[in-house]
């Protein structure tokens, strides 16, 4: 049967069924977990789930006792979003929605379990919001339900912040009166641009007037109030910021315009007032492009569980939150968790994948009494464990103390619009000054007129907009080709780059493929079937790697197995005899303790050889470096031995710098140092243990092999598929400030014109309704066609 | 032409009312999500069909 089934996929998960095929209801799955949810969902009449969407499914992992800890009413109580007698409300991250038939199968929750009323998903935030009577299920059961289903719940320590997280929704609150308030004003301004002196229009000019100022009212007070409170924030620490000259023209606008209208001399501004405030808001809204599947301000929280099994007594164990966690406590570590803190192993196997803190996909082995460190997942059976410290000081976590975490790196730039806008305002200011004191001499009762109008018409609205709308469109630019920034000034701050750092582990080398060389007397080809057949049984992530890269054999029955834990693989086959392991299994005395990894192989006790495995390098590495190297300087921080170091020196440019053995907190250091001299750096890593270096850097980026998984804070993410793209990035980023100069330049010469009008006493209201909104409009047009152009080579 | 006051107050009161029910579908949160309902609004069917027919349709459908 294994051969008609070799390109047979699982009906529910998709993943190849080779080994083992199960055939149910005439459809084949590759493990009884996946016929599982598909026998619970046909039972149901839910089998449209894999009309939508062919193989949406993932293989339940059921873990007894993982979800202990929702028993506990004071965890529960966080967890919850509503709680009352009969009715409790639960919103829950689910990282596996990924389809349409995610979202059907979840918000037909209801048919699984008849206590659940609602459930409604969030797809961009891979949420689900469950409502359930708690009288007969409880949330542990529901949470249990989706995992049977495979979709189970990720609840990390964040989720136990206190405080339900509030949805900011005032940007929108604010444009929408922006719009509503400009196009209203937009009608009853209109008539009187015609100035006939028709009777009834001259009638009804207050009433117009009035109720101008009544819809312009809120636009100044509420919609425009951030413009307000930064330019006094800026003032106060004493920088002129583009926020200083716009809070002029705006209060210039509308002072001057409620004096007009009580005083009945014309129908003043407020149409250029509520149609600028609109479009400056319309350029922020445009710059806040979010991602709501990434969060770039992951922390170890996020990766943290909220709770952890305490031994208490031989018999007695209870769920303990995490923060409660203190030195001495016993815990017990199931499959698949999280060791929270710092501890010593006291009994069972361990095999710990640090690849959270990292990077390195390859599982560790500890035998009892070795110290484990925070951060890593269990990844063979339970282990005991005594805690030596508690969460917050544990090796790991103490990075989050240093204040460079505390820091907004936003702030702290200052970005090409405000560098321009000092001179600007400074340049407005004494051309209104110059003018007033000409017209005082020439024309006195002009004067205040022409004083208003320069400030009127120099107010940098196009200025404002040229930064937002080119930045906010390279973002998604950016976001299409797989690099998701956190905000627009991330591109700012990505063209003034000159020094570029990498990670090792993860970073430039993929988690994938790995690569390994054999030496030592050539295997026979009986030898090599033995030794590939021996890897089959074999779980450990070595023999999986190794298997994979030899060439495919037959597949025999052997004759016994034996697997050592820690050590190696022993096997026979028609009286021939195999061992694969590390030295001291195979019995080979190894003098010199390599660097590498390698896995030794003997054969009917007499030693062969060993393969050697390498880490694979991303594809285009060593061409990226080269093109970098013209105009960057290039590092490499890596925190493990020096193994790869030979390698590494054959593939990248000489200039390059090499530094292994570099703790999480050594290379923050080492880009705090290279700062201080001067180096704007972008940094690119993927564990827990950048985290510091990535917040130290001007730009810190986390390569993600998959994004929907954990990455940590960050100022962008970056799929590892376009890795050998980074270059381009830099290019278009730097064409991007070309851009916005060019519109800096353009909306000067619309100012020039407005000047003009301004200065010899003849603005009128219907010339600034028509230069300001003409300008915006220009700038916007200009900057999005040449964005898309420069981002079109992004290929 | 006094008429005019009451046109005005009734195109401003409309355009409130608008107003007033833009403020409230924001607040209500239907703004946050705007990608699921658009799948959702397909599902209706589906669910009609496999209470109805069960599996003849399935198995046209594959």
């Amino acid at each position: 049967m294994s051969k008609i089934s070799e390109n047979k996929i699982c009906y529910h998960c998709g993943n190849s069924c080779d080994d083992t095929e199960i055939i149910f209801d005439e459809k084949s799955f590759c493990c009884n977990g996946c016929k599982t949810v598909y026998e619970i969902f046909s039972e149901s009449n839910l089998t449209a789930y894999y009309d939508l969407q062919k193989s949406p499914g993932a293989i339940p992992k059921i873990n007894e006792g993982k979800f202990n800890f929702l028993k506990d009413t004071q965890i529960l109580e966080k967890l919850l979003e509503f709680n009352d007698e009969s009715i409790q409300i639960a919103t829950l991250y689910i990282p596996h929605i990924h389809c349409s038939s995610c979202i059907w199968i979840l918000e037909n929750l209801h048919k699984l379990n008849s206590e659940i009323t609602s459930s409604q998903v969030n797809f961009n935030k891979k949420t689900v919001r469950i409502t359930y009577e708690h009288k007969n299920t409880s949330l542990k059961d529901v949470v249990i339900l989706l995992s049977t289903i495979g979709y189970e719940p990720y609840i990390s320590l964040d989720d136990y912040s206190d405080g339900k997280k509030h949805i900011n929704r005032s940007m929108i609150y604010k444009l929408g009166i922006a719009g509503f308030a400009f196009g209203n004003v937009m009608f009853l301004s209109f008539p009187e641009y015609f100035e006939v002196n028709e009777f009834w229009l001259d009638q009804y000019k207050p009433v117009f007037r009035w109720l101008m100022f009544a819809f312009s009212l809120p636009v100044v007070l509420y919609a425009a109030q951030d413009y307000f409170i930064s330019a006094f924030k800026g003032l106060r620490a004493k920088i002129l910021n583009i926020d200083v000259p716009i809070t002029i023209g705006i209060l210039v606008l509308f002072i001057r315009s409620t004096i007009e209208i009580t005083l009945d001399m014309g129908q003043g501004f407020f149409d250029s007032l509520t149609g600028l405030i609109f479009f400056l808001l319309l350029g922020k809204f445009f710059q806040q492009k979010t991602y709501s599947f990434l969060s770039f301000e992951r922390d170890y929280k996020s990766y943290f569980p909220i709770a952890v099994t305490k031994i208490v007594s031989e018999t007695e164990e209870i769920p303990i939150q995490i923060y409660d966690i203190k030195k001495g406590d016993r815990l017990l570590i199931r499959n698949e968790e999280l060791i929270p803190v710092d501890g010593i192993l006291i009994n069972g196997h361990a095999s710990i994948d640090y690849s959270f803190v990292t990077g390195e996909s390859e599982a560790i082995e500890k035998k009892s009494g070795d110290k484990l460190f925070a951060g890593g997942k269990q990844t063979s059976g339970s282990i005991e464990m005594e805690a030596l410290k508690e969460v917050k000081q544990s090796y790991l976590t103490q990075l989050w103390s240093h204040d460079i975490f505390n820091k907004n790196k936003e702030e702290a730039f200052v970005n090409l619009t405000n560098t321009i806008s000092k001179r600007f305002t400074v340049a407005i200011l004494s051309i209104a000054v110059l003018s007033t004191t000409f017209w005082l001499f020439y024309d006195a009762s002009k004067a205040m007129n022409v004083f208003t109008a320069v400030l009127i018409i120099a107010c940098p609205c196009a200025l404002a907009l040229a930064a937002p709308f080119t930045f906010g469109n390279m973002l998604r630019i950016f976001g299409k080709h797989k690099l998701y920034l956190k905000n627009a000034s991330v591109i700012e701050q990505m063209a003034a780059i000159n020094t570029i750092i990498f990670d090792k582990t993860g970073t430039i080398t993929s988690n994938k493929k790995s690569t390994a060389t054999y030496d030592g007397v050539p295997l026979t080809d009986s030898e090599e079937r033995l030794l590939k057949n021996t890897l089959r049984g074999s779980n450990h992530p070595l023999s999986r790697t190794l298997y994979d890269i030899l060439k495919a054999n037959d597949i025999v029955t052997l004759d016994s197995f034996e697997e050592h834990i820690g050590q190696g693989v022993q096997a026979s086959l028609n009286k021939d005899d195999i061992k694969v392991g590390s030295a001291n299994f195979v019995g080979k005395k190894e003098l010199v303790k390599s660097l590498q990894t390698s896995v030794h192989i003997s054969s009917n006790n007499n030693y062969k050889g060993k393969f050697t495995f390498y880490n694979s390098y991303r594809t285009g590495l060593s061409k990226l470096f080269n093109e970098l190297k013209q105009h960057y300087d290039l590092a490499i921080l890596s925190g493990d031995n020096e193994g790869e170091l030979n390698n590494l020196r054959k593939i990248l440019p000489t200039k390059t710098k090499l530094l292994f053995n570099q703790k999480p907190k050594d290379k923050l250091e080492y880009i705090k140092y290279h700062q201080t001299e001067g180096a704007k750096v972008l940094m690119l890593g993927d564990g827990l243990n950048d985290s510091g270096a990535l917040a130290q850097s001007e730009v810190g980026i986390a390569l993600s092999e998959n994004i929907n998984i954990f990455s940590p804070a960050c100022d962008g993410i970056m799929d590892a598929s376009v890795f050998h793209k980074l270059e381009q990035f830099l290019i278009a980023s730097k064409r991007a400030i070309k851009i916005v100069k060019w519109s800096f330049l353009l909306s000067l010469l619309y100012n020039l014109i407005g000047l003009y009008f301004a200065i010899t006493g003849q603005l009128a209201p219907v010339i600034a309704a028509i230069l300001m909104p003409l300008s915006s409009i220009s700038i916007v047009v200009f900057t999005t066609i040449a964005s898309n152009w420069a981002g079109r080579k992004l290929v | 032409m006094s008429v005019i006051y009451i046109l005005l107050g009734v195109s401003v009161i409309v355009a409130i009312l608008f107003f007033i029910a833009f403020i409230f579908a924001v607040k209500s949160g239907q703004y946050d999500d705007s990608y699921t309902p658009s799948v959702r609004m397909l599902f209706e069917d589906e669910l009609i069909e496999e209470k109805t027919t069960d599996k003849t349709i399935l198995t046209k459908k594959e």
